[in-house]
């Protein structure tokens, strides 16, 4: 395979051609925040907080969809950007119910992490309070719309790490939601294989193991890496 | 099918042609008026009056001036008649052996009518849509039989590409350009989709022409096929739209029986097919990724560009896809040549286009005008400016991601750049008139609206940021806003403009941005002062 060679903030770096700008500047250890993204799964491009700046082309373009091009200059944190990112988690705060300190994944949300980083330490915007109902019909886990950020990333660990294609997205706008199956009660879905995939693949506390409490539920994303670098290149790796 | 019966099917046509030809418009528009009755009644009376033999009640599409319909007009000497109905017939129909009528008359030589240039309207009301025959005698098929007989795929695409045919979907990207992409795409397998979804409130061009001349979108979807390469086509209608999905399938239906579709079209090696693919209304499902993802039965969500659809669209192999209007040019230029239709126009912008004119305009109705006229004579010398004589204050192009044009710029032509260069679009044709009772907040408020129930919610600026913007106009409309709100609302416009993933959410703000631009004062005037006390902005403890 060809390799690329661009500089990312100013840093002159090589990647496989094919290469993301995003697993080209984690490779060379320059941090792009993201949220949909997750490793092991496609990327969407959705949740845009990982948009960068890139020379000459005058949209911003998300890093988890853009492919490496020879001679590429790509900024990802320029005061435009972290303004922007700032706005899209006031946003997010905005328009559903996250109230973090009795969140079980109080400490683990990659939310709330993103947050602190980005020194958000209040909201511009009106607070939605929308009505959300609690999904706590499945034998072993839990769903808080509340605390969903339509990351799409339980979808995809469902349907492409587990196979069993439970989860999906219904409606539009902001009256779009996680449904499982034909949008019926998680414990009646006849397809889920209660894999817990979908709860180890949230960035927040919307998904959930039962009976955990405030701030004890941790996701464990290494497991679903560990599962697709296993299937697709045989290697069976803990990842660190 | 050979040319020869082509030809004689048109000769046929034409000889069967009577005395006297009563045009029906039966477009949505008048059928919605009563049209089939009256189409129907006067049938009826020219049997009654035993002028079977002299007189012919053809069924038409669009004659432009919906808002005067149901319209008759009469061939040869071209008298229009209006608002006709079911039992004005016997009366209409005696005109013809000298009597005379109540029914008011409209006027073809109004300005309404003379300055238009019809190239995709140039069979609307004048042949039947429902039969294939009376396209074939208006010259139909001959530009498909042409190319595929005479010239290579290359050829027709730079035809096109001389042409300076740009997408009428919005966008105004260069037609050939696209062409030439997916041909040179290489891959066993490729698509022609046509968008007819068109989801811009008040835009009814893209349902006339299919109502009015379905054949005339397949024949030219049939030639980009050859040209790029593709043996399948899709057509994408909203199922709003009854009436062009009718007729779009009866016009497949007559085309695949005279081989004119299917394989071996002309006696040529080339095989096409079409299929109708109906849409079930959400205005997203308009942008192409998302209407690909639709057409393969998948949820309608954009996805990012790159890939563009010319190198992977429809299951992943290369599709072309453009507007209804961008189809209907095609035959046309193929017909004429490209150095007809380049003389058309502007310089970057060529040929016509059409506009749905609407709201507080007199003559609503459709209007297809040579690209580069100005807005003024659109609206004032055409569309007779607002019905009881109240000053124009703007003209809102594009929908929801266009944005208003001020009275004082209506010597604007209309091309692509110059609207552009007034903050609104081309858009795909929708153009609303409005006059000086129209508050402009409201406006960007009602198009806000629009965007925050369409948005398909996949990412974040623009699912979440509609609703904060709509929620910051409603606030000002209430009074209840502050200059920080206002202030809000310009950076979640910049925000939401250069962040959302589709053309929906990046143009969304558009409304907003274009009103403030020409009247910031109407916004200013709704808000509230800062109290003397602390100027806090209320919102948080509302
Ligand atoms: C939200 C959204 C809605 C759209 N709706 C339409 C539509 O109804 N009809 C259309 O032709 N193009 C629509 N477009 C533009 C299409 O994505 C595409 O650019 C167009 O069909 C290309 O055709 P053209 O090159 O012939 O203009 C829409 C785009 C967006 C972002
Ligand atoms: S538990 Fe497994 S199968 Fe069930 S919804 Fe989650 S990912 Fe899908
Ligand atoms: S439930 Fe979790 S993983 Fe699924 S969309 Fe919501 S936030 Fe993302
Ligand atoms: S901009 Fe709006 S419509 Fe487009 S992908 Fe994002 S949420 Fe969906
Ligand atoms: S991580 Fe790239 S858009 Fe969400």
């Amino acid at each position: 395979m060809a390799a690329k060679t661009l500089t990312i903030d100013g840093k002159q770096i090589s990647a496989f051609e094919g290469a993301t700008v995003l697993q080209a500047a984690e490779e060379a250890g320059i941090p792009i925040p993201t949220l949909c993204h997750l490793d092991g799964v496609y990327d969407i491009g959705a949740c845009r907080i990982c948009l960068v700046e890139v020379e000459g082309v005058a949209k911003l373009l998300p890093a988890c969809t853009t492919r490496v091009r020879e001679g590429m200059e790509v900024r990802t944190d320029t005061e435009r950007l972290r303004n922007y990112r700032r706005m899209i988690l006031e946003l997010l705060f905005a328009e559903r119910n996250h109230v973090c300190a009795v969140c079980v994944s109080n400490g683990h949300c990659e939310l709330q992490t993103l947050a602190y980083e980005h020194g958000m330490d209040h909201v511009r915007y009106e607070y939605r309070f929308p009505k959300w109902d609690l999904d706590v019909t499945h034998r072993l886990y839990g769903m808080d719309h509340n605390r969903c950020i339509l990351c799409n990333r339980c979808v995809r660990a469902c349907w492409h790490i587990e196979g069993a294609g439970t989860k999906n997205v219904a409606g539009r706008g902001a009256r779009a939601h996680i449904i499982s199956d034909l949008n019926q009660p998680w414990g009646d879905s006849e397809s889920c294989t209660s894999c817990g995939k979908c709860v180890d693949a949230c960035p927040t506390g919307a998904l959930f193991k039962k009976g955990a409490t405030a701030g004890e539920m941790a996701h464990n994303r290494a497991k679903l890496e560990f599962i697709v670098t296993a299937r697709e290149k045989k290697q069976w790796i803990a990842s660190e | 099918m050979v040319i020869d019966d082509l030809n004689a099917i048109a000769e046929a046509e034409r000889a069967a042609r009577k005395k006297y030809t009563l045009r029906c418009c039966m477009a949505a528009g008048c059928h919605s008026s009563n049209s089939v009755a009256v189409k129907k009644a006067l049938e009826q009376a020219v049997k009654d009056a035993g002028l079977e033999d002299l007189v012919e009640v053809r069924g038409v599409g669009c004659m432009r001036l919906c808002c005067q319909g149901p319209l008759v007009q009469v061939d040869p000497d071209g008298t229009l008649y209006e608002k006709v109905r079911p039992e004005d017939s016997a009366s209409l129909v005696g005109t013809l052996k000298g009597g005379t009528t109540h029914v008011q008359k409209g006027d073809p030589n109004s300005p309404f009518f003379t300055e238009q240039l019809s190239i995709v309207l140039a069979n609307s009301g004048y042949i039947d849509p429902e039969r294939i025959e009376s396209y074939i005698a208006a010259d139909g098929y001959r530009a498909l039989h042409d190319v595929l007989r005479e010239m290579t795929p290359k050829e027709v695409v730079d035809e096109i590409i001389k042409s300076g045919l740009r997408g009428r979907g919005g966008a105004g990207f260069p037609t050939g350009l696209k062409w030439g992409t997916v041909a040179k795409t290489e891959s066993a397998q490729k698509y022609v989709i046509c968008n007819a979804d068109e989801g811009d409130p008040g835009a009814f061009m893209d349902r006339s022409v299919l109502e009015s001349d379905p054949h005339s979108i397949l024949e030219g979807m049939a030639i980009a096929g050859y040209a790029v390469g593709a043996n399948q086509g899709f057509v994408y209608v909203r199922a709003e739209y009854p009436l062009a999905i009718s007729r779009l399938q009866n016009a497949i239906k007559q085309a695949k029986q005279r081989g004119l579709l299917g394989s071996g079209i002309f006696e040529s090696p080339f095989t096409f097919n079409i299929d109708v693919r109906i849409g079930a209304g959400a205005f997203v499902c308009g942008e192409e990724t998302a209407l690909m993802m639709s057409v393969e039965g998948k949820r309608g969500t954009p996805r990012p560009r790159p890939p563009f659809p010319a190198e992977s669209g429809l299951w992943g192999c290369p599709t072309l896809i453009n507007n209804v209007e961008t189809f209907a040019n095609v035959a046309p230029i193929l017909r004429k040549g490209a150095d007809w239709f380049a003389s058309i126009g502007t310089e970057k912008s060529k040929g016509t286009k059409v506009f749905a004119l609407a709201g507080k305009i007199t003559n609503t109705g459709l209007i297809e005008v040579p690209m580069g006229t100005k807005l003024r004579d659109i609206v004032e010398k055409m569309g007779g400016g607002a019905p009881d004589g109240a000053p124009i204050k703007a003209v809102q192009t594009g929908g929801p991601s266009g944005g208003c044009i001020p009275a004082e710029a209506l010597d604007t032509p209309v091309d692509y750049e110059s609207l552009a260069s007034l903050g609104s679009i081309m858009g795909s044709g929708g153009m609303i008139v409005m006059d000086d009772a129209t508050r402009m907040v409201d406006v960007a408020r009602f198009f806000m609206e629009f965007c925050m129930d369409e948005s398909c919610g996949k990412c974040v600026p623009c699912r979440a940021g509609t609703v904060q913007m709509h929620s910051l106009l409603e606030k000002i409309l209430n009074r209840e806003a502050t200059a920080a709100d206002l202030q809000r609302l310009e950076e979640l416009c910049q925000m939401v403009r250069d962040t959302s993933l589709c053309g929906l959410g990046q143009t969304a703000p558009n409304p907003v941005l274009s009103t403030l631009r020409f009247f910031r004062s109407e916004y200013e005037e709704l808000l509230k002062k800062e109290t003397a006390h602390n100027g806090e902005p209320r919102a948080a403890i509302r």
